[in-house]
């Protein structure tokens, strides 16, 4: 089977300028919800208590905030989780309040009187410092992880290269955050393992489109550059689908079958794992074009006694009408 | 012609037949077992397999293998009942020395162990259990320190009879006021003498001729590590109390300590057992009363109090505590200098020093004993009801005669062995908690979630992995089928290397999975895509493979190894869950490039390598 024709030629660098201003568009979207609404950070970051209970049956919100408010708590939520028989209650973090984690004992027994028979499903206890670090080390991972990957890409391919790829990252990581903002998914640990995970994929795509670009402009003796890059996204449109729909199935059995913990995780792979293929097609190579990369930059350094290069002509579709 | 060296076969089989081994202990299941090890995490006794024996032999329950260790002993048996029986019965037999505790022991065959085939360790968000991050409070255990410097100042100003305005604490300093320079002299002396942890230094104040003290760095950072090493050994044998199969507790950084407890479920009990300190107490034996007389007739003199030693002997001491764990500051094994008997060193504090001199001068030929004090936790059935209560246990641990005066530093010899002696200084500094600590993290799962949490990571996984499986097999028929096999070899792979790397799964470890098996197809992908390419290209089917596997090598190379980088940068800031994530993505990165570009061509090469007029591939 083959979905992506051998000689499928799509026009994608005539669509950039369209591409850069949907992607203008949804990153301000995104950026006025990180303005407007914020990130619903979870309680890695913020700290604070939470108590997931599982009932035999469904319980009555109104009476479990009553037993609640009636053992003398006032600050909490409230909400179903997952089923309708499992409720969480959370608590924000007390900064005065050293015995934070007899919180959850407090909480455990006022809604044992109220219901003997819950079960104890989860306590998660963070104090406000150890959610100040967290936070901390979660930004420090993103930008390492970026560093990391600009050195890289600059040693194996060229410093426009290593600029356009960390561009569509920076595009990718924007774009989630402001998904997850707009959604208001509840941010946490495994949300930043999953953004990290899709700097890694993004730029998995990303990489595979320079690395035949590169190819193309080293045996093709005709092209702008231009042309050379939708030639090359051209060809690697089947196996940039293929990949995309495989792990996008993987991440769709996740969501759906990996439970409700695992569900903002899921969600977040699933949506950088769109974006990600969309900016490896429309924004890494658009982003090196724009920084003028050049079939200079990328010609092998010729050695002594080195075979030179295949040339081929570049077929007759690829060539510019002009 | 497209074929493989005998090599690469060979390496392949290797890589599939260790594989496999190593994954296999994972389809065992665990059998129920009993744990045995001491109360205070000494080595077990070697008659101790022939005493359980003894036991379960007497209450008529069969046992299966015993396993020994010098710190912990496994007994397992057939069914949930017998573990629950023999537990009771050993409980019973072995008294409140030694832990027993409920298990869950790996069923991986012999054959297998000898190959040090173990399953994966599930982390506590599988199985259920507590993970406790506790900061220790390095400034009050500074604080203090200085306080105990206050004290050691003045009585040794007082003992050399200098005359001194105040010594008081001063921020990070103990600031001593002398009223003269040549008194001020004498006590630079005198203190530079007996207390070497301190920097001095001389300052003027208005009317007074001054003294700065303050604690030299290392000595800082040394009291530091001694403050956490001890509050972790004093944790060590609380949650020994808890009779947890494997407790793990370790320092994270410079001042927090990592508790965590699987398969215990009632939080607010550890909480309290963490929380709760023993004591140690040093107090006068009573030489004049006859404690079996007092024990027997229920007659205890009124300046007395009847103990009991380890051993269950009466013993009357003293109703005047001479010194307490508050006063303790070191307790250290270690042997005579001039017999070479092992013997016990132990340092007090000021006011602990000056009593004990106060008493031992008082006292020479006389015992003096150390009661150890502790509160533990157990359950009492009140009505038919469970009601988890604490206990407070006092036992006398060492009986020893005064053989001189002696203050802030003595020696305990007389005892039997250097195990002993360890044992002696291991319990005197349980006794003493070095700093405040306190709960800044906590996570629990209960059981029935952990077991969610394994059903739906396994189904999650088995989902995916077949729905890639359908999906690579229509799109690129034989070839398709070739990655499948890949693919599931790769799975393989990565359940072996987390079982013999010991590496703990979580369920953010087995999201790992799941998108490694989503991602490693990719290398796959690649390859078939390009041999597509080269097909119509005119090349023919040979050639096809051959630079459809060698022109997609270096594009497989660099995809994977950024994609590693963030993996890698995971690792090394992820905590706890995270880590487990970042493990599993970088293992299936690596095996996946294995099975993708080496194991796949190998099965290519078998199944068309030797066809020399190839038409046509089933891509």
């Amino acid at each position: 089977m083959q979905i992506i024709k051998p000689n499928i030629d799509i026009n994608f660098m005539g669509q950039r300028k369209l591409a850069l201003v949907v992607s203008a568009i949804i990153l301000a979207i995104g950026v006025a919800s990180l303005f407007a609404r914020g990130i619903n950070f979870g309680l890695d970051f913020t700290g604070g208590t939470l108590i997931e209970v599982s009932y035999p049956t469904a319980p009555e919100l109104g009476e479990v905030r009553q037993a609640l408010a009636d053992a003398g708590f006032d600050d909490f939520t409230v909400q179903t989780f997952g089923t309708a028989r499992d409720i969480v209650v959370r608590m924000p973090a007390d900064q005065d309040d050293e015995t934070g984690a007899d919180l959850s004992t407090q909480v455990l027994n006022a809604l044992a009187t109220q219901e003997p028979a819950i079960d104890l499903r989860r306590v998660e206890f963070v104090g406000p410092q150890v959610g100040q670090e967290l936070a901390e080390q979660g930004g420090l991972a993103m930008l390492y992880a970026l560093i990391g990957i600009l050195l890289y890409v600059s040693f194996r391919f060229q410093w426009r290269f290593a600029v356009g790829a960390v561009a569509a990252l920076v595009h990718d990581v924007l774009l989630v955050v402001g998904i997850l903002s707009l959604f208001q998914v509840n941010f946490d640990l495994t949300v930043v393992a999953a953004i990290l995970a899709v700097i890694g994929y993004s730029l998995n795509d990303t990489i595979v489109l320079y690395d035949r670009l590169r190819e193309n402009f080293r045996i093709k003796r005709k092209g702008t550059p231009t042309e050379l890059c939708n030639l090359s996204i051209n060809q690697m449109l089947g196996r940039t689908l293929m990949t995309s729909l495989t792990t996008l199935l993987v991440l769709i059995a996740l969501f759906y079958f990996g439970g409700e913990i695992i569900h903002a995780f899921a969600f977040t792979l699933i949506i950088g794992v769109v974006v990600g293929t969309y900016s490896s097609i429309y924004i890494a190579g658009n982003a090196a074009i724009i920084l003028g990369v050049t079939k200079q930059d990328l010609m092998p350094v010729e050695k002594e006694g080195e075979d030179q290069p295949d040339v081929e002509v570049l077929p007759e579709r690829f060539r510019s009408s002009t | 012609m497209n074929r493989f060296p005998p090599w690469k076969y060979a390496l392949l089989v290797i890589a599939l037949g260790v594989g496999l081994i190593y994954a296999m202990p994972n389809l065992f299941g665990d059998d129920p077992a009993v744990q045995v090890s001491s109360l205070r995490g000494f080595e077990l006794e070697r008659d101790m397999p022939a005493r359980i024996e003894n036991v379960l032999t007497n209450a008529a329950i069969e046992y299966g293998p015993i396993e020994f260790e010098p710190q912990r002993l496994l007994v397992r048996l057939d069914n949930v009942d017998r573990q629950a029986r023999a537990a009771d019965a050993l409980r019973d037999a072995l008294g409140e020395d030694y832990v027993v505790a409920l298990n869950l022991a790996p069923a991986t065959p012999a054959w297998l162990r000898v190959l040090r085939a173990e399953p994966m360790v599930l982390g506590l968000d599988l199985q259920g259990g507590v993970h406790f991050l506790m900061q220790v409070d390095m400034d009050t255990a500074r604080t203090q320190q200085l306080e105990r410097f206050v004290t050691s100042m003045r009585n040794l100003l007082r003992d050399e009879q200098i005359r001194y305005r105040s010594v008081r604490l001063d921020r990070n300093q103990v600031v001593a006021e002398l009223r003269s320079p040549e008194d001020r002299e004498r006590a630079l002396r005198v203190i530079g003498r007996e207390i070497d942890e301190l920097i001095l230094e001389t300052r003027d104040g208005s009317e007074t001729f001054n003294i700065r003290a303050s604690i030299d760095e290392d000595v800082l950072r040394e009291l530091q590590q001694t403050a956490l090493r001890q509050n972790i050994t004093t944790l060590r044998n609380r949650v020994n109390e808890l009779g947890v199969s494997e407790p793990v507790i370790q320092q994270q950084g410079a001042d927090r300590i990592v508790v965590q407890l699987p398969g215990v479920q009632d939080t607010a009990r550890a909480k309290q057992v963490l929380g709760s300190t023993a004591t140690v107490e040093y107090r006068g034996v009573d030489e004049q009363n006859d404690p079996f007389e007092a024990h027997r007739t229920g007659r205890i003199p009124p300046q007395s109090l009847l103990y009991f030693m380890r051993d269950g002997t009466p013993i009357l001491l003293s109703r005047t505590v001479i010194a307490s764990g508050d006063n303790l500051i070191n307790a250290q094994a270690g042997f005579d200098s001039q017999t070479g008997a092992p013997n016990v060193v132990v340092s007090l504090d000021g006011p602990g020093a000056r009593r004990m001199l106060e008493h031992t001068s008082q006292n020479v030929g006389n015992r003096m004993a150390v009661v150890f004090i502790e509160h533990r936790p157990e359950v009492r059935e009140e009505n038919g009801v469970e009601v988890p209560t604490t206990r407070r246990v006092e036992e006398v641990i060492s009986a020893a005669v005064t053989r001189e005066p002696f203050g802030g530093r003595f020696q305990t010899t007389g005892l039997g062995s250097a195990t002993e002696a360890s044992q002696l200084s291991m319990l005197l500094r349980a006794g003493a908690l070095a700093a405040p600590m306190q709960i800044i993290e906590e996570r629990t799962v209960g059981p029935s979630l952990g077991q969610d949490n394994i059903d739906q990571g396994f189904r999650s996984v088995m989902i995916g992995f077949a729905l890639v499986l359908v999906v690579m097999a229509v799109y690129y028929k034989v070839f398709g089928l070739v990655a499948n096999i890949a693919l599931t070899v790769n799975l393989v792979l990565i359940v072996a290397l987390l079982s013999l790397l010991g590496a703990t799964l979580t369920l953010p470890g087995i999201a790992g999975i799941v998108l490694t098996v989503g991602m490693a197809v990719d290398a796959n992908v690649l390859i078939y895509e390009r041999i597509r390419e080269e097909l119509n290209n005119g090349n023919s089917p040979q050639a096809a493979i051959r630079a459809g596997y060698e022109k997609a090598f270096s594009t497989i190379a660099d995809a994977n190894v950024t994609t590693l980088i963030a993996a890698v940068v995971l690792f090394l800031f992820g905590t706890g869950p995270i880590k487990g994530f970042a493990v599993t993505l970088s293992l299936g990165i690596v095996t996946s490039m294995f099975t993708a570009i080496v194991g796949t061509r190998g099965v290519v090469h078998l199944i068309y390598g030797r066809k020399k007029r190839l038409k046509a591939l089933a891509i």
